[in-house]
């Protein structure tokens, strides 16, 4: 009976009805060692996962940050001064250009998923099973992919272009799912409304439903711009490793995480390399507290 | 006029929605064109189950790479897999209102840290601790397997965490009800309601372990034989195609593409089965 009262406190939606102490807890658990067992892994696996990543980060902050020198941020590399900007400029260059092709694809596909094609449709199936496909392929395979279609067969040799093809690939279902999702919260209403009005299909879409949608679909993009910077397997064979910033489309360029790779792997610019690790976590900190941000906006409306 | 234009932008958006499928059968024809006819070449039998792997004489046999990339994802899971669990649990059940959040972030800041930092961080933490601690050089399975399951975390937590919250209240009411405790209710009765979305999120796990090449790459030691030990390095398929693919011509070349289009079979396989699991979620639900 007593039991019932024992435990109220953690369900974090609900007012606690029946408090207990912290003393009383403690005399229920003495009675029930399993269940204080269980308590305890519980909160030590909370500890562990926090605990982890403190370390991780806090690692990695504070081996790097006394190497963040100036010679890092020249705008040209060579072996003196290791600098990262050439790569952190390529990596904008490649975000950009991924998102340029993966955006408009990925965001007119979910609008086809969503407010065109009828339900029970054979073919969105298919497009679904095939966006699902493509995020599971490990960017390793999208890297031999992207070696043996852009670089290879269509001739773009190692390149920016191709990279940034590669990476739209990769992230195309990454933004057609949260498109489709940021699409579907969008309420009806607001569609007959349109309709109502006497506004057609296409201008419904633009004019009312996509404007709405645009926080969420911006917290998908930002999730792709997180994943291109974090790419490495996937640019290494088809943007390249050339350390300096590309003259055309068609050149080489690696990026900040490829640059990163070259240079651990080399194992003769350890400082460099955590300094460039520091600047990585801090742009994927700065990506995470965005979306974070917008997507508190998506909920305060 | 007006018609035209709807035609026309429906037209543009279908086209969109033809992208991905059209990358998928791009994908499967480019990887299977050229790995295939290097399995024929060699021999299926003697390609999978070849247990040595020389480009230099000519011997390809993937099967060492094969059992890596098995042993270091069974690692990852029997080290991500409890703590990930648990650490949903936490979450969902017994995070007091004011951690959730920071806790929340940092499980969402795991997921987003690039691969080339965990393994930079494997390399130069774990590695040592490995070597200074127990046997052998540092760049074990065991490494390996410590990096994944740190690296799995977040999509076990997150997918875990989603399932046990979507278990009705009343399941859990009912258990109190009956005299059961807070933990035991949970235990025995909310994580068996939510089993199918678990066993999701694990699979999803799996299949990031299998495909992560950077990381591991970075700490498993990467020597093309059979796995001789946790504390013995070894080399999976991913790391396999990165290493080599860079000097890699002709036959060895096409060996290496067929290396990954056996990991492209394995990824199908999961997703498949993710999907499955999924859709049998749909159905209960209902």
């Amino acid at each position: 009976m007593e039991a019932i009262k024992q435990f109220s406190s953690s369900s974090p939606d609900k007012e606690a009805i029946n408090k207990v102490s912290n003393r009383e807890k403690m005399k229920a658990y003495l009675r029930n060692p399993l269940s204080f067992g269980l308590f305890l892994l519980v909160i030590g696996a909370g500890i562990l996962t926090f605990g982890v990543l403190i370390c991780l980060v806090g690692y990695i902050l504070l081996k790097g940050i006394p190497h963040l020198d100036p010679g890092l941020f020249a705008l040209n590399y060579n072996t003196e001064n290791v600098s990262l900007m050439p790569a952190l400029i390529n990596t904008v260059i490649m975000t950009f250009f991924s998102l340029l092709i993966a955006a408009p694809l990925g965001i007119f596909s979910a609008i086809f998923l969503v407010e065109y094609a009828k339900r029970g449709n054979k073919f969105v199936n298919i497009i679904r099973l095939t966006a699902e496909t493509l995020a599971g392929i490990p960017s390793i395979v999208y890297g031999l992919f992207g070696l043996l279609f852009f670089v290879t067969a269509l001739g773009w040799g190692y390149s920016i272009l191709a990279g940034a093809f590669t990476l739209a690939i990769m992230i195309l279902p990454l933004i057609m799912r949260t498109t489709e999702e940021a699409l579907k919260s969008v309420p009806d209403s607001f569609r007959e409304g349109s309709f109502g009005l006497g506004a057609g299909k296409l201008r419904t879409v633009f004019v009312i439903v996509l404007p709405t949608a645009v926080p969420g679909i911006l917290a998908g993009v930002i999730l792709g711009t997180g994943r291109i910077v974090g790419e490495t397997a996937a640019l290494i064979y088809t943007a390249g490793t050339v350390a300096d910033i590309p003259e055309s489309l068609l050149s080489s360029g690696r990026t900040l995480a490829v640059h990163m790779y070259a240079l651990s792997s080399e194992g003769l610019y350890m400082n460099q390399s955590y300094a460039t690790a520091v600047v990585l976590l801090v742009i994927v900190i700065a990506i995470n507290t965005l979306s974070g941000f917008i997507a508190k906006r998506i909920t305060a409306r | 006029m007006r018609n035209a234009k709807e035609t026309f932008m429906r037209g543009v958006f279908f086209a969109a929605a033809c992208t991905s499928v059209l990358a998928v059968a791009l994908i499967c024809i480019f990887l299977f064109t050229n790995g295939i006819p290097a399995i024929n070449e060699i021999g299926a039998a003697s390609f999978l189950l070849g247990e040595k792997w020389k480009p230099s004489n000519d011997i390809y046999g993937i099967f060492p790479m094969i059992l890596g990339s098995i042993y270091v994802t069974a690692g990852a899971i029997v080290i991500g897999v409890p703590i990930g669990l648990l650490t949903a649990v936490f979450m969902a059940r017994f995070c007091p209102k004011p951690i959730y959040k920071p806790l929340k972030a940092a499980t969402e800041l795991l997921a987003g840290i690039p691969s080339i930092v965990y393994g930079f961080f494997g390399l130069v933490v774990l590695v040592p601790f490995i070597r200074d601690n127990f046997d052998g050089n540092g760049s074990s399975m065991l490494t390996a397997s410590l990096l994944l399951g740190i690296m799995i975390l977040p999509t076990i937590i997150g997918v875990s965490e989603s399932a046990i919250r979507t278990v009705p209240e009343s399941y859990y009411e009912g258990a109190l009800a009956l005299g059961a405790t807070h933990e035991r209710s949970i235990f025995w009765v909310v994580l068996p309601a939510a089993k199918s979305g678990i066993i999701a999120g694990i699979v999803l796990g799996i299949g990031r372990a299998i495909g992560e090449t950077m990381a591991v790459m970075m700490v498993a030691g990467n020597q093309a034989r059979m796995p001789a030990g946790i504390f013995k390095g070894v080399r999976t398929m991913t790391t396999n195609i990165v290493i080599e693919m860079g000097y890699a011509a002709g036959l060895h070349r096409e060996a290496l593409i067929a290396t990954a289009v056996v990991l492209f079979v394995f990824i199908l396989i999961i997703n498949l089965s993710v999907s499955l699991l999924n859709r049998r979620n749909l159905n209960g639900g209902n």
